[in-house]
Formats: C-alpha cells, structure tokens, sequence
C-alpha cells in the first residue's frame, strides 16, 4: 500500500510550550514527524507557538506559523494553505485536544481537511475513561473497577462501595493534571472538585488504586494494514501511584518471565488493534507482582513522552515511522534507518539497559512538598545506557546535575534513621538516595521492599551498589578493586570522595591500570545485524567497537535535562550548531542525556555520544576522539561550568576562551572590567557572612537584589526590601553552600533591556534589542520581553550597542554573547553578561532571520562576520513585532509561590508575532494564559507599596468600563483616592473566585517572606482555576493596552516564511 | 574462576566460570530474545549447541515450575554478561544457575557478548569450548543428536479430535500442548519410527516437530515423510519444516549464524500480512531449489527474504520455519494450529466421503 494519493500538504500541531507534562519530547516527535512527511514529498504546514523549537525552523517544516493554537487560528491557517491532512498524534495533548475541537466545530469537514493517522473515534475511545472502559471490556482486557463522575457525591457512593485508597483522573488533561490518590472522604471531595474543573469535559474517573503494582509499559505501533509490533517495554522502578513521568524507568522491562511479557505484549497488540490506531501508542499497565492478575491503567493514542523514551531507548524512530503510517505507509514498506537494509516492521532487540530518571524542579522550589505521586511534577529528564543496571542506574545520577555523583549525598548520609525511614515511606524525589542509605544502614531489603513495593530486584541491584562503596572503602584501590567500580558505573570523582582522595587521582590511577572506557553502539537489534548509526555509549571493560577516524572533529556539548532556568532553547542551539559544524564541512559530535531532545536523534549530528556530561565523561570522548576543540557556549551553564576543568586537562575550547568566560561569571573580575571600560553598573558587593552583607547594606541601601555566585536560572535570587529579609537570605545561602560568597547588588528599579550578539572579537553584529515590560526585578526568564525595543531612546539604544561592542571586544567574545542591562532614567546599566548562547537565541534568530547559531560556529571555527557578510552594529530592525511571553507549571506544583520575582519559576515561553504591536502583545497573551476579556470583573489585592501605582491602574480600568473589586486594605485605600471599588474579603474572593466570578486577578504580595497566608491562597487559586493572574501591575497594564487596542479581526495569520519575505525586503531596503 | 570461551578461529573470550561443571562442547549461537532463557535452554532444537544470551542481565526471574519446554536443559553450554544470583519473581523455584549446576552445564559469566555476537555475525556459527584452562582443544563430538533428544518410546496424548502421528524430532512441550489444545489426538512417536510403526495407529495426519542439527541427518523422518505426502496432510515447524521441503526435493542450506531470537519480522504472503515470530534455526530452505510449479513459498523473513514457510499447491502439506508455539516469544501467529486442524477436517470427510 503505497501512500495515500490525495494527500500532498499536511498540517502538523505541535505542542506548544514546555510545560511539566509536555515538554521537548514533542519538539523531537514533530521534527521527526515534518522530515519523515517531506521524505514522501509531502508539503509541511505547522502551527506551533514555541519557538524555542527546532521544528519551527523553516528548514523543518516547508511553512511554518508561529501562532496560538486555537480554533480560530487554525481555521485561519487552514483556510489560507488548505492542507489534505492534519496530523494531530505527535503534538501532545495540545494537538489531539485541538483536533478534536477542529472536528467538533465542522472545520475538519468544511475545509475538507482529513484526520490523518488515528481516527477522531479511535482517539475519542482511548481518550473518553468511560468508552474505554467499554471498549476493554468488550474485547476482555480487564480495566481496574472504576466510575466517571461528574460531581462529588458520585464519587463518595463508588467510594462507599470499593473503598479506599482511590486514584482519581481528569478525562483529557496531560501530566495527570488535578489527579491524585485519595485516601479518606476529606482528600476524595478535594481531588474531585478540582478535577472537575480541570477536565475539558468536566469528567473525572474515580478509580480503585493498584498502589503498589508493578507498572509496565508497552510501546506499540499499527499500520493500517493491521500489523502491529512492539517497540519496547518498560518497568516503572516506582509501583503504581507514581506518574510515569515522576518514576525511575528502565527499559526493557527486567523482573517478567516472558510469559509475563507475552502476556502483555498480546494485550497491547490486542488493544491497539481494538482501538483501531494508525501509528504509535503507549499503553500502561499494572500488573500484581505476586500473581499473573493485570489491569489496563491507559492508553495514549498518540506519540507520548514515553514513545521518545522507548526511541532512545532502542534506536526506534517512533515518531519518524508514526508519521509514515499516518500518509498511508505499511510497516513493511518503511526501511529501518538503523540498519539501513532491513524494514520497520521488526521488534527491536536490546543488549543493554536503560535507566530514565526525572529532573524534579525542587531544588528552585526548596520549600515546596517534595512528595510525588500521581501529578507529574519532573520537568525534564536523563536517560542512560550501560550494560548493567547498577552502572545504568549511576550514570543517569550524575547525569542530573544536582550534585550527586554516585548514591551517596551528604545531605542524606547525615539524617537520623527515623528520618530515611521517613523518607522512604512516601514516594519522593530522593527516595533512591534514601533506600541507598537505608541498605548501607542494613536495613532489611524485605522491610524496604514492604514498605516502597519497589521490587526486590531492583533494591538488590542498589545494594549491589552500596556493598561496592563499602568495598572501595576498606580496600587499597588495585587494579582489581578499581576495574570492579568502573565496571559497575562508579565515577572517578565518588571513588575518589569515597577514598577522600581527588578526583585527579583516580583518573591518574586508573590510566595508569590501564583502565579506560570502551564505546558500543545503538543498533536496535543486539548486533545480530551491521548498523549504520552513530550513537554510542561507553561502558568498561569489553571490547571498543567505535573506530574513530583521523578527520576534522568538533564536540558540542548539550544542556542536558530541562529544568527551569535551562530549557529547550539549548537545545535548540545545540542542533543548529551541529548542522553548521556540518555544513562547514566538519563531522559534529554531540554529547547528552536528554532523551526528549532533538541533539539526542540519532542523526541530528555525526555522531552522538549519549552520555552524563561531567568532567570524567567529556574528557574520555575527548581523548578518544581527539577532535579541533569543544563547543561549550550553546548547552547553556551545564557546558559553561565545565569549561574551567577541562581548560585544565588540556582540553582546547573552540570560541570564548576560559579566561574570558571566567571575567564574566567572576563577580570582582567583572566589576573590574567593567569600570575599566567606563561602564555603568548598579553598585555592590559580596559578602560571606551576615556581618559583610550589613556592611554594604549600609553603603547601599535598600532594596537590594541579592544572590550566590555563579547561578542559573537565577537560583535563589531574590529582592530584599529589610535589613532583616537580607540576615534571614544570607544565613540561608551561606548554610547551603558554605564559603561561597553571596552577590548584593543595589536594585536598580528601571527598565530591562536584553542584547543576544555575535562576536568575532572585532566586528559585533547585534541582531536586536528586547525590552522587557517587567521593570528589573523580575527574572528575565519569567518577564514578557518584547522585540523591537519600543520605549528607548536613540541615546540609551547607541549606548546599548556602544557597551555590547566594547565588552564583547574587551571578553576577545568569538561567537555568542548575551547582555542584560537596567536603563533608568536615560542611564544604562549592565546587569549581567552571559558569554554564550542565552534562551533568547532561537527567538531571535527567527524574528531577525538572522542566523546567530551558524555565524557562532562559524567565528568559533576562526572566520570572521565580514567573511560571511555580515557587518557589525545593530541589524535592521524588523517592521513587524515579536513577543515572548513565559509560560508556567503551577497547576502542577503545589504548594509553590508563584509570583514573579528575581527568582525564575516559567517552564516554558510563547511568541506572539504580528504586524501590529498590539497584535504581538495579544497573541502573547493569549497563549500565556493571561488573555483578559474587554469587560469583565477584575479583582485586585495589592501591596502597600504598589498602591499609589495601582491608582493608575485602577483609572484605566475604571476608564475601560472593568467592574473592579478589591480585598479590605486595597478597597479602603482606593476609596481614599475617590476610586469605586466592590469591597470584600480575601476569604469571600476565593471563594467567589473558585465559582469563576472573576475574570482577572491583580495580586502584588506583600513582601516580607513571611508566609503570606491569604495573598499565596489566593493567588494559587487563580493558578489552580486558570484565572488569568498578574503579580507584576506592568504586566497587567501591558495587557490591558493590547486588550483595549488590538484589532482581533485584524490580527494578521502570515507565516514565517511571510514575516522573513518581509524582514528580507526590509533589510533590502534599509541596505540601499 | 576465571574460565573461558574459545573459538575454533582461536579467538578466547574471557570471563568467570559461576557453575560446578567447567567445561563444554559445541556449537556456538546466539540468541537476542530479551526473556524467555528458562524455556530456550530447555529447547531440544538447542541441542548441542553453547547458547550465548545477547541481553546482558540474566537469571532475573529465576526458574520456576511451568516454563520448560522439555525435561531438561539440552544446551552444552551458557554464556552471558552477567547472572542475577537473586532472582525476583513470585513464580521462581530456584535460581538459573541452581538448575543449570543440577543438570551439569556449564555457565561463563562476564563475557563481552556482543564483541561475540558480533564475531558470530561476521565469522558464521563457529565451534567452541567452555573451558578454564585455555589452552584446552576444541573436540568435536559425534552424538546423534536426534536420538538424544527424540522420545525414548510412543506415547499418546489423547484427544477427542483427529488422530495425530506426531514425530518427536526433539519438540518443545508447548507444540504438543498447542495441537492438544486444538483437539488432536496425538500419538508421539521417535525420531525414527517407520511408516508401518506409524500405520498402526492410521492417523489422520502427521506431524514434523522442531530437533536440532542438520535437517538432512534425519534420514529416517525424510523417508517417512515421503511417504505420507499426498497421503495425509502434514504439517511441519522448524526443522519438521525442512525435513518437508527435503521430502518434496528441495534443498536446506546451513545459514550463516542463523535467526534464534523472538523479534523476527514474517510476512505471509497469501494474505499480506506480516507477523513478529520467534525462531531458532541455524538451517534453511533453498529458496532457488523450490519447485515453484509444485510448491508455493507461504512465508518470508523481512529482514533477509529466506524462505519462512512453504505449501503445496495441490496437496495438504504445508509447514513453516518460525515458531507459532511461542514460548519464549510472541504468540502472534498461533492460528496455524488451527488452520492445520480445519485442514485435517476437510480430508478426513474426504476420505469418508471417498470410503462410502
């Protein structure tokens, strides 16, 4: 069956922002997804507004459009490019939501548009708990004993019937938003009630819990031919009651006698055939581990944030093979590009195990409820490949990055044993660190095993792992003892802690034992056949099977795992720098552990190194390589903070030198610098101790903004208005990293202006200048910036350029250069200076065109801009406007503050792009989350501080015929000023609040850190029942501008590749 | 201890000798099923081979009661990445090696399976020894393997269907129980019973189960074969597939490292249809010795076009290469019990209809 004859241009929905639930894995399905569409000569429209993202390049896609995707807009689109197909099954539950409002409004039909892939019934089957249900029992898979609910009092009679624990899910939310286990009437009618309200449809499943039931997960594809085959399996080390995103997984499946896995494997084929699905999907079960007895926990009926995993995991191209089914394609007519000889119809067979452990946002939420269950909280996540699990399992650790280079943490070692017991109790993010120090305290693996239903076989595999710690402890390290460790996934730097000896030494020792890594490959079938492919792993003691060839070589290396503060935009980076090191001719390497990302595709660089990026890891692949140098400056802080020690083991660094990166993270080189250069900057000063920071607040003043040295994501930066706020930071910073200096800068309350540059050390091409609508304070992660800069003078604009230019000359900057500046009063500062690729580099390579990636590489590689016809200076600016909006989690943090401050807390950002500013700003908005109606009820609760600001406000309200309402002290204040307000209590707002009265929330908290009761309620609610929410009365006041100026039906829909024409012809122009 | 593999090219693969008995011979294969080693090396058709398991962790369920496929591990040797000591699994009896140290095998533990695998893939099946010393030579060994593995005596598994006369060749359990469990009558009988011995019980049709080694060294079961072609129907798996296509003057071929796994992609091209099967096979069908005006090819491995299934066109023998039993493996094609049943329905009225 050759593809479908008709369909020649097809639609693809992404997935939107990064959100906990829905992060990079989709960028990879959907890039996956475009190439594999355009290899069958496919035309490509994609609608997708991320544009942190590889898929909404140009070169991806054939049209892209960087807009919200709402119904609107895609009826736009569509009437525009009139595509044969839309292809909803790899963005997430972002595209297979809108497919089905696509349908449901007629516009499917109207445009006639076909589905492609699984049909609108099959995906309302899969997705519908109640069809489901039907459907699996129809065909005698066993569903656990459920009820779909629609209110409370259902949910308490099924309740009365099976009993506690229950686990309740929302139909048609992703991550388990609004789910949970609920274990009494209290925790039942909490859950409910907010399920129902996150549910599209209003529907929860209240559902008997298998807590404590093995979970296993199948991957499964179909074609329409009917032929099905599994990809993968994989068996949660978490029981059930543990989301699958917050579990460690290992892939294959390692506890199942194969009649346990035929089993289930036949229930996977048997279901995917029930639901009819064309392409991929993952199904989830729970199995008792004391009987053969099995539930179907779900199906996802799309390509899914396991189906990346399963990929990476096997070599499989899921998301490749999914989009060829979905044009009509048989499984046996789809070669397998592993092996390049072989077709996709095969199961892949595994000859190592594979270890994904989540990345938890709490070490920036420190204070938030660390316990996991069944809401996703991970933002990201690591992957790793050994030959062992035990050397799988300790690559992945240190693949984190939270410090924790094997099982043993400090933190954890010192606690009490009641409080490890503790922390084994309840399923958390350091419970794996918990279980290890319960093993060294020989506690019993039964009672472990009793208490965390984790199996046996993997707390004996740990123990495994703690008996080697005790062995390196009381042994010489010999040759024997050494090769052991290394065998079993030990790092160089935990045996050198674990001998108090330093991490040099091992290495050294471990040379001179002769003991080095050997590389194997990725092939998808265990070696029985040659592959083709590059992706590699390293493990010890067996044979090297990687040949490396005397060529020109470059290594970039990746971001690892998305966290907040590091996301998809390094990877971004990553990508376009491995296709520039291509197209200059040089073969590009690629390390990572991100199995989500796009750099982590088999195919996207040369070769691929999957792989913990620490000091160890990187300088084997160095010295086995022996590549022109490394590229540190696009995988964000994870590669920039590797730079110092491997600058020291000779390692040579391709772009900014050590030296240069070091002034700029240095806090006394840098001021230096900056002084020599007559460039302002807010004045301050570090302190290692309480009696330092009082000193300069003295000298200062406040507010000051205070923070540790070398961050990122602007961990623990806060403001401080007290002398008191400053004491409690200081202690608290000095406790968790002793003898590191915190930064006090004074607070310059002032415009924020950011600068991405490309520098060959002479010539600095400035693609454009972002304007924050957040005054300084807030992190620029969190803030809605805006491109071109609207409210600068041509003073502060040629100050802007004259300082990046002379600081990027001064730093010999070669490639790319991030600046922040304050601009008050017709004065810049610089705030902080980042020298290499920052999270605005994609946004602005696609609003400018200018391709700041390629040029980076190209100057790191030692040519220059004018070489490749660029000038220095500030490129022309766009006619059209570009606005990034930050995009939160905060639904599925509990718990969490979340009002802007220094600190940065969004997982992800949009862009609005438009050719009105207006239109920019609105679109931003709206996929924000923050669109606010032209009237409504708008309720405010400001701090005392903001008050003579919130007049204002209130006026324009007022002026735009908003019905206002305002807590107590707000409301007494503002009829003070004459103003109208409802007046009410916070208590009774909440209550109004959660019924949905309100349109919009303006809260600004009362600073002091002192817990806040009522004002983070409030906001929380807002969060938790999506009311539009604004803690900065800049951003509200933006909002309302865009609000009140936009013309909705002259909102442009141009793609791009349209915006690019544009900019091209400007540039053009502006040239002549 | 340390022990060793060495291969007849002189290649010596190291690692650690885990079971009592420190030596075996045979032939060297690899097998990439991820699960299922409890019922591969109670395989009769792994007979006299050392299996080496290309997943890396293994002994992980442990062994447990209901997953033999025949009285006894019939491997000469086990050779894997690393054991699991500790079994998990609410079925396993005991642990692999235990079972293994019972039955004399030896086990090496340790080793670089996929630097073998590979040396396998890119060499062919090579002969080997399990070893601790060496420097120790490879002997080859002349065991009749068909008598090792074949049922001693017949016996019947009865049935309340048509009577099957069922070649013991070295079966795997699961091939009785499935053609039990589809209602024959089955009556076992040794590799080498004769037509008369099997005319005594006049069967309804004949079967060829799976065994070990060279098709062509089944002599006896070739003859036999013959003679019921066109006779009864008959229905073959494995090495009973290509003892068929032998009977029907085809030719077999020794492949170059075989397919011994549970991921093989099968199209059947009567109905387009492609299944993932398990196999165990070092031998094939010629395809280019098929008498395509007699026979039809039924079935192809995707990954490398050998034949995986023929029928012929005029008479009721068909058989196939894979295994529809499963055990270890996916049991995505089991229907062909079924299919053999209806087909045995069909000429058993004829012949009644002929009779009358």
């Amino acid at each position: 069956m050759p593809k479908y004859k008709d369909i020649s241009k097809v639609l693809v929905i992404g997935s939107g922002p990064i959100i906990i639930g829905q992060a990079a894995e989709f960028d990879y399905s959907g890039t996956q997804a475009c190439k594999s569409l355009k290899e069958e000569g496919v035309q490509v429209v994609l609608v997708n507004n991320n544009p942190a993202t590889i898929m909404t390049d140009t070169d991806i896609a054939d049209i892209v459009y960087i807009e919200n995707p709402t119904v609107e807009v895609v009826e736009k689109i569509i009437a525009k490019e009139r595509p044969d197909g839309i292809l909803a099954t790899l963005g997430g539950q972002t595209g297979l939501n809108l497919a089905v409002k696509l349908k449901e409004a007629g516009i499917l039909d109207k445009y006639n548009v076909k589905l492609l892939g699984t049909s609108f019934e099959s995906i309302k089957t899969a997705e519908d708990r109640e069809l489901f249900k039907r459907k699996m029992q129809e065909i005698g898979e066993p569903v656990a004993e459920s009820l779909t609910v629609t209110n409370v009092e259902d949910a308490l009679k099924f309740a009365k019937n099976y009993g506690y624990p229950l686990i309740i899910r929302p139909a048609y939310t992703l991550g388990g938003t609004g789910g949970g286990i609920a274990h009494n009437d209290e925790e039942l009618i909490s859950i409910v009630d907010l399920g129902l309200k996150k549910s599209m449809v209003g529907e929860v499943l209240v559902e008997k819990s298998l807590y404590g039931w093995k979970e296993i997960e199948f991957e499964v594809m179909r074609d329409a031919a009917d032929n099905c085959i599994t990809i993968c399996s994989m068996e949660n080390f978490d029981p059930v009651g543990v989301h699958t995103g917050d579990s460690i997984v290992v892939a294959p499946a390692q506890t199942l006698s194969d009649y346990e896995y035929q089993m289930l494997r036949s229930a996977s084929i048997k279901i995917i055939r029930a639901l009819k699905i064309e392409g991929g999907c993952n199904i989830q079960f729970a199995l008792d581990p004391q009987s053969h007895k099995y539930y179907v926990i779900e199906v996802n009926p799309r390509v899914s944030r396991s189906s990346a995993l399963a990929s990476k995991a096997t070599g499989y191209p899921i998301a490749k093979v999914a989009a060829k089914i979905a044009i009509g394609l048989r499984l046996d007519e789809i070669k397998n590009p592993v092996t390049g000889k072989t077709t996709a119809f095969f199961e892949p067979a595994l000859d190592y195990v594979v270890t994904k452990i989540p990345r938890w946002p709490f070490d920036k939420f420190y204070t938030t409820d660390r316990k996991i269950g069944t809401q996703m909280k991970a933002t990201g996540e690591v992957m790793a490949i050994e030959r062992s699990f035990e050397a799988s399992l300790l690559k992945a650790v240190r693949s984190l990055e939270i410090k924790a280079y094997g099982l043993r943490l400090d933190s954890v070692r010192g606690m009490g044993t009641k409080e490890i017991l503790e922390g084994i109790s309840v399923p958390n993010d350091m419970r794996l660190f918990y279980i290890a120090e319960a093993l060294r305290r020989d506690i019993d693996i039964n009672y472990i095993n009793d208490v965390t239903k984790i199996d046996k076989w993997f707390l004996n595999k740990l123990s495994n792992i703690v008996n080697m710690e005790k062995e390196i402890e009381e042994n010489e390290l010999s040759k024997e003892i050494l090769k052991k460790a290394k065998r079993m996934g030990f790092s160089d730097r935990e045996i050198a802690t674990i001998k108090g000896i330093k991490e040099e030494d091992v290495r050294t020792l471990r040379k001179k034992y002769g003991i080095y890594p050997s590389y194997k490959m990725v092939d998808t079938c265990a070696a029985e056949f040659e592959s083709v492919t590059q992706y590699i792993y390293s493990t010890y003691g067996e044979e090297d099977e990687v040949e490396t060839h005397d060529i020109p070589k470059v290594i970039v290396i990746g971001s690892g795992p998305i966290r907040i503060g590091q996301g998809i935009e390094f990877d971004y980076c990553s990508v376009k720098a491995l296709w520039a090191l291509k197209e200059a001719g040089i073969k590009s390497i690629i390390i990572n552990n991100n199995p989500e990302t796009v750099s982590t595709d088999f195919d996207t660089g040369d070769r691929l190194y999957f792989e913990p990026i620490t000091l160890e890891d990187v300088l084997n692949i160095y010295e086995k390589e022996k590549p022109l140098g490394v590229m540190v400056m696009f995988g964000g802080q994870t590669a920039i903070n590797l730079t110092e020690e491997l600058v020291k083991n000779g390692v040579k660094i391709l772009g900014t030198s050590f030296k240069s990166i070091d002034i700029s993270e240095d806090r006394e080189k840098f001021s230096k610098l900056l002084k020599e250069l007559n460039i302002n900057q807010p004045k301050g000063g570090y302190a290692l101790t309480v009696e330092d920071a009082k000193d300069i607040a003295l000298k200062l003043g406040f507010p000051l903004l205070v923070r540790p040295s070398y961050v990122i994501g602007g961990q623990s930066m806060e403001k401080v208005n007290t002398l008191q706020e400053l004491i409690d930071y200081v202690k608290h910073a000095t406790e968790v990293s002793p003898g590191k200096p915190v930064l006090i800068d004074k607070y310059i309350d002032g415009r924020e202006v950011e600068v991405d540059a490309v520098s060959d050390g002479e010539c600095v091409l400035i693609p454009g200048i972002m304007e924050h609508i957040e005054r300084t304070g807030v992190h620029s992660g969190d803030s809605f910036s805006i491109y071109p800069a609207r409210n600068l003078t041509e003073r502060e604009i040629n100050t802007i350029i004259e300082y990046t230019e002379k600081i990027s000359k001064a730093l010999n900057i070669k490639g790319l250069i991030n600046i922040q500046f304050a601009v008050k009063e017709g004065t810049v500062y610089v705030l902080e200076v980042n020298p290499r690729a920052s999270r605005t580099v994609p946004i602005m390579s696609k609003a400018t065109g200018v391709p700041m990636v390629k040029l980076a590489v190209e100057v790191a590689l030692g040519k220059k801009l004018k070489e490749l016809g660029y000038k220095g200076g500030l490129w022309p600016q766009t006619p059209y406007t570009v606005v990034k909006a930050p995009v939160f989690s905060m639904e599925k943090l509990t718990d969490v503050e979340v009002s802007l401050s220094p600190e940065m807390k969004s997982t992800g950002e949009i862009m609005g792009i438009d050719l009105s500013y207006e239109g920019a700003l609105y679109k931003a908005l709206e996929g924000a989350g923050l669109k606010i109606p032209k009237k409504g009820k708008i309720l405010l609760s400001i701090a005392e501080r903001d008050f003579q600001e919130a007049v204002s406000l209130v006026e324009k309200l007022q002026s735009l015929g908003y019905e206002i309402y305002a807590t107590y002290r707000t409301g007494k204040y503002f009829s003070l000023m004459g103003i109208h307000a409802n007046i009410m209590s916070l208590d009774h707002a909440i209550k109004l609040l959660k019924n949905g009265y309100f349109d919009a929330v303006v809260n600004t908290p009362t600073k002091g850190k002192k817990p806040d009761n009522a004002g983070f309620k409030l906001r929380r609610t807002a969060v938790e029942y999506r009311i539009p929410l604004f803690t900065s009365i800049d951003t509200i006041k933006a909002a309302l501008n865009a609000v009140s100026k936009v013309n909705i039906n002259g909102l442009s829909v141009l793609s791009m590749n349209e915006y690019q024409e544009i900019q091209k012809d400007n540039v053009k122009n502006l040239v002549l | 201890m340390k022990g060793y593999l060495k291969l007849e090219d002189g290649s010596i693969f190291e690692g650690e000798l885990i079971s009592k008995n420190k030596k075996g011979y045979g032939e060297v294969v690899f097998t990439t099923g991820m699960t299922g080693y409890q019922e591969a090396i109670t395989d009769p058709s792994y007979a006299g081979q050392i299996v080496v398991m290309t997943y890396p962790l293994i002994g992980n369920y442990g062994i447990n009661k209901y997953d033999f496929e025949s009285e006894k591990p019939h491997i000469r040797g086990f050779v894997v990445r690393e054991y699991c000591d500790k079994p998990s699994n609410f079925q396993s009896e005991e642990s692999l090696l235990s079972y293994l140290d019972k039955h004399n095998i030896p086990v090496l533990s340790g080793i670089d399976t996929r630097a073998l695998t590979k040396k396998l893939r890119e060499n062919g099946t090579m002969r080997g020894i399990i070893t601790c010393n060496p420097d120790d030579d490879i002997e080859f060994d002349q065991t009749n393997l068909l008598e090792e593995v074949s049922t001693k005596r017949s016996y019947r598994i009865a049935g309340i269907g048509p009577k099957l006369a069922f070649i013991d060749l070295g079966t795997k359990k699961s091939i009785l129980k499935m053609l039990n469990s589809v209602g024959f009558d089955i009556y076992v009988f040794p590799y080498n019973a004769s037509y008369d011995d099997v005319m005594q019980i006049n069967p309804d049709a004949i079967f060829l189960s799976n065994g070990p080694g060279d098709p062509k060294d089944a002599v006896d079961a070739i003859e036999l074969t013959k003679h019921f072609i066109g006779m009864k129907p008959v229905l073959g798996i494995c090495l009973g597939h290509q003892i068929i296509a032998l009977a029907l003057g085809c030719n077999t071929v020794k492949m170059k490292f075989g397919h011994r796994g549970a991921n093989q992609p099968v199209k059947d091209l009567l109905t387009n249809k492609d299944y993932i099967t398990s196999q165990n096979h070092g031998y094939a069908v010629e395809e280019e010795s098929i008498d395509k005006d007699k026979i039809t090819v039924t079935h192809i491995n995707l990954n490398d076009g050998t034949v995986e299934g023929i029928m012929h066109k005029f008479l009721p023998v068909f058989s196939v290469q894979y295994h529809p039993e499963a055990c270890p493996g996916p049991r995505d094609s089991t229907d062909i019990f079924d299919k053999f049943m209806d087909i045995v329905m069909v000429y058993k009225r004829r012949f009644y209809f002929a009779e009358v």
